[in-house]
């Protein structure tokens, strides 16, 4: 049964560095434009043939 | 002629200009195509068809001057390193996703831009350049050359706080969800009510690693409601966030008492619940219109600095150092920054930032020009006679009645909530008393119990989230408000004002009639010819009169009297167009009375008519007027104009509606002001700055705007042009939020008559409480959205 202990503190481990995650995005401005990025993705590579 | 669109804006156009069979309307949108071309940025065009802005092509080098001088650079440009600076323009003009490219890809056309991003919603773009390759004047002349001017002004760089606040949103959110979902997780065996012995030592670990979880989620994500609250009772009134407070508290200090003494497990789950979902309510109640700036005051709408003649010699000097006496040089498309007499001939001055009307008035030498009017002649020369802060129109901002704070209404919930408080308190002295006199271990637990289930939070996430999606639909259909009271007041409202220039008539449309003797096909061909070569306003709109007419006469002279009128001579005949007044100098008999604005014209020294030039009125109108005065709405009309149009006004929208003509702005601001002092709760619709004392007066302030990216002045919401006439069904659609939210309230007491039921007997087992707090909460939020949904599609499909 005290495998269980071992198993809630890795979850709560687990949990946690995807709220320390989730806090660093938030932090590092990654949520403040929740719509450019949609747009963003749209823009394809450069095709540099026309390049000289 | 067949005509075609332009391959960058759209503009139809005649297909003269063109490059491998690509056509553009102007030189302007052919010189950005080879622009992009050259350094292989077509995909511009490849995203969106006709993505560009049509090239103003006029903006004048000297335009940007004042952004040399280091004091300004100071306020805009943030220095990163030696070779970066920082800065954040805001693009109004931004609008597809051809823009985000052709902007997040600058630094192809110019190697000193090292980064740029958009920020879409925002319409803003941050960039990082080198400004020892690219100098901030070139790099927004580059900016209003690819067809997106940024809108430089004095109350710029209020953004980035808001940012700030908005994260720590987030973070409350993110951890109280964390510790949410892991003590619900780790209190699983309370709620299967595991045997203790089975459990052993790990029901103390789960417990105080609940207790553990808990404590950011106290102090931290819950904070707010503290503060708030605390707030609330030093100022001796009992807020929305009282009994909150007083929950989380009361059953925090029970967990811990249980959790102590081992007699159970508490409701720590509940608690962390509660503080989650209403985080969630608030931040989705809160979240904006982040384009839209509510708070404009008159330094958002005046240009960062001004060209000062000194000696001579012209220099930039920020507008907060400009000092009565001195000579200013206005050049074409400028703003006036400060109340000042006129030194030069040729001005030509457009109010419609002071006024609404649009038309140019001209300005004879030696007389006052006044703050917020753009001039659209050549340059002029001016001298101030008051300094900025003083001048007429932000006088207005300073006017006393402004000052106090808008009387806040107090919204009905709150009443409700001390109720409720009240009841709630009643209900756990009560059972208190009970089970002192059957048996008195038990009152504790009762009370507590009682404080515990009957939190009003089910009141706060029913407000929150139908307010939120009402906002949401609102804005939708174009009416984006400032936040939730907004939509409060507008129940209340019982008296609607009208602005008339520009808000029941459009600024881009007018109708232009000619009165008079009809005209030979010939004198028309003149007529068009003449003024086809002028830049003034009113003769563009003559020439694009005559629509049939597609062939043009030789114009064999032509003077040009700045803002008066044009003389010229046609095949022989001499041809006078412009004002009443110019025509009567050059000695022409008028034999007609003529109002309003318009353009006369004579042929041969004898007067053959006018063109009236009449604004339109918007479609809908007569509707709206009709189902609002239905509703028993107070119904008035203002304007700055004279009463012209009175005649027309009354057919078109009833004889029963006052209207008052020729108002100053503080006579409009003065009016609102008597019709709350009578007790009315008003509504002001207007655009431009003259409305902007009683806009800002008025218990609900909606400005009209035509292009959403134009400056609109302090408002509480902001409505485009074209949904005016269904003004009626939002107000209907707002008092619809308040019967939403009675309705699940009446739900939510049936929660608390349940819950009640459990605390009063001392029985509220934590399993009890874990299912009704998620129960309720989700379906008060879906119901709120439901209900919202379905009544906003009754209202607004009828269109």
């Amino acid at each position: 049964m005290s495998v269980i202990i071992l198993l809630i503190g890795v979850s709560v481990l687990v949990a946690g560095a995807f709220l320390a995650a989730f806090l660093w995005s938030v932090k590092n401005g990654q949520m403040d434009d929740d719509y450019t990025p949609s747009i963003r993705m749209l823009f394809d590579d450069e095709i540099n043939t026309t390049k000289k | 002629m067949s005509t075609t669109n332009c391959y960058h804006c759209g503009t139809s156009c005649e297909p003269v200009i063109a490059i491998q069979e690509k056509f553009f309307c102007c030189d302007g949108c052919k010189l950005v195509y080879q622009l992009l071309d050259e350094n292989g940025m077509c995909q511009y065009y490849d995203l969106n068809q006709m993505p560009g802005l049509t090239a103003k092509g006029s903006f004048t080098s000297e335009k940007y001057n004042y952004l040399d001088s280091p004091s300004i650079q100071d306020q805009l440009v943030q220095q990163i390193s030696n070779d970066q600076a920082l800065v954040i323009f805001y693009l109004p003009q931004i609008h597809c996703v051809s823009c985000v490219w052709l902007l997040e890809h600058l630094n192809k056309i110019n190697s000193g831009i090292i980064h740029s991003q958009t920020q879409f919603e925002k319409k803003e773009i941050k960039i990082i350049y080198n400004p020892s390759l690219i100098s901030l004047k070139e790099l927004v002349q580059l900016l209003a050359f690819v067809g997106y001017e940024p809108m430089i002004h004095l109350g710029g760089n209020d953004l980035i706080s808001k940012k700030k606040v908005n994260r720590k949103q987030l973070f409350k959110i993110g951890i109280a969800g964390f510790c949410f979902s892991n003590i619900m997780m780790l209190s699983f065996p309370e709620y299967l009510s595991v045997e203790a012995s089975e459990l052993g030592l790990l029901r103390p670990f789960f417990i105080y690693l609940n207790l553990f979880l808990s404590l950011p989620v106290l102090f931290y994500s819950a904070s707010g409601f503290f503060i708030s609250a605390y707030t609330g009772l030093r100022q001796k009134w009992l807020n929305i966030d009282a009994p909150i407070a007083l929950a989380i508290i009361v059953t925090f200090s029970r967990s811990v008492y249980e959790i102590i003494t081992h007699t159970g497990a508490g409701y720590l789950d509940s608690m962390s619940g509660i503080v989650f979902f209403m985080l969630i309510g608030r931040w989705f109640q809160d979240k904006s219109y982040d384009s839209f700036s509510f708070d404009r005051d008159y330094t958002s709408f005046f240009p960062l600095a001004a060209t000062q003649l000194v000696n001579g010699k012209e220099e930039n000097q920020p507008l907060a150092s400009i000092q009565k006496g001195a000579r200013l040089l206005i050049r074409t498309d400028e703003m006036i920054p400060a109340d000042a007499t006129l030194l030069s001939e040729g001005a030509l001055i457009d109010y419609s930032f002071v006024t609404g009307e649009h038309a140019p008035v001209e300005i004879p030498l030696g007389q006052m020009v006044y703050a917020g009017g753009i001039q659209k002649g050549r340059a002029i020369e001016v001298e101030v006679v008051k300094p900025v802060g003083q001048s007429y129109i932000t006088e207005l901002w300073n006017s006393p009645a402004l000052q106090n704070e808008k009387n806040k209404i107090q919204s009905f919930v709150h009443p409700w909530s001390q109720y409720f408080t009240m009841v709630l308190l009643l209900i756990a002295l009560g059972s208190g008393m009970y089970w002192w006199w059957v048996d008195p271990s038990k009152i504790l637990p009762a009370i507590t119990s009682v404080l515990i289930v009957a939190c009003p939070c089910s009141l706060l996430l029913t407000v929150t989230f139908t307010y939120g999606n009402v906002l949401r639909w609102l804005g939708r259909s174009k009416l984006y408000c400032k936040n939730a009271s907004v939509v409060e007041s507008m129940e209340e409202i019982d008296t609607i004002v009208f602005d008339k220039t520009g808000t029941l008539t459009n600024h881009q449309d007018t109708h232009i009639e000619f009165m008079g003797e009809e005209l030979s096909v010939k004198d028309q061909i003149a007529i068009k010819s003449i003024t086809r070569e002028s830049l003034h306003p009113l003769s563009q709109l003559i020439a694009n009169f005559y629509t049939g007419i597609d062939q043009f006469a030789k114009v064999e002279s032509i003077q040009n009297h700045l803002g008066k009128g044009t003389r010229a001579i046609v095949e022989g005949k001499e041809y006078l167009i412009g004002s009443i007044k110019f025509l009567a100098l050059q000695g022409v008999q008028l034999t007609s009375d003529i109002k309003g604005s318009s353009v006369a014209i004579s042929i041969e020294g004898k007067f053959k008519g006018v063109f009236k030039i009449n604004h339109i009125y918007r479609n809908g109108l007569v509707k709206l007027f009709q189902d609002l005065k239905s509703k028993k709405y107070h119904l008035y009309l203002l304007s700055g104009d004279k009463s012209t149009e009175q005649m027309q006004l009354a057919q078109m929208l009833g004889e029963d509606i006052p209207m008052i003509f020729e108002q100053q702005p503080d006579d409009k601001l003065a009016f609102i002001e008597k019709l709350q002092s009578e007790g009315k709760n008003v509504m002001m619709v207007g655009d431009g700055l003259n409305d902007a004392g009683a806009l800002k007066k008025a218990n609900v302030g909606i400005a009209v705007t035509d292009q959403s990216h134009l400056f609109t002045p302090a408002s509480d919401a902001i409505i485009e042009g074209t949904k005016i006439p269904q003004l009626a069904q939002f107000l209907d659609y707002a008092k619809k939020g308040k019967l939403v939210i009675i309705l699940i309230f009446i739900l939510s007491i049936l929660y608390n008559i349940i819950g009640m039921y459990f605390a009063t007997r001392a029985a509220l087992s934590p399993m009890i409480a874990a299912i009704l707090m998620p129960i309720s909460s989700i379906t008060i939020v879906s119901l709120s959205a439901l209900f919202t949904y379905l009544f906003a599609k009754g209202l607004f499909s009828k269109n």
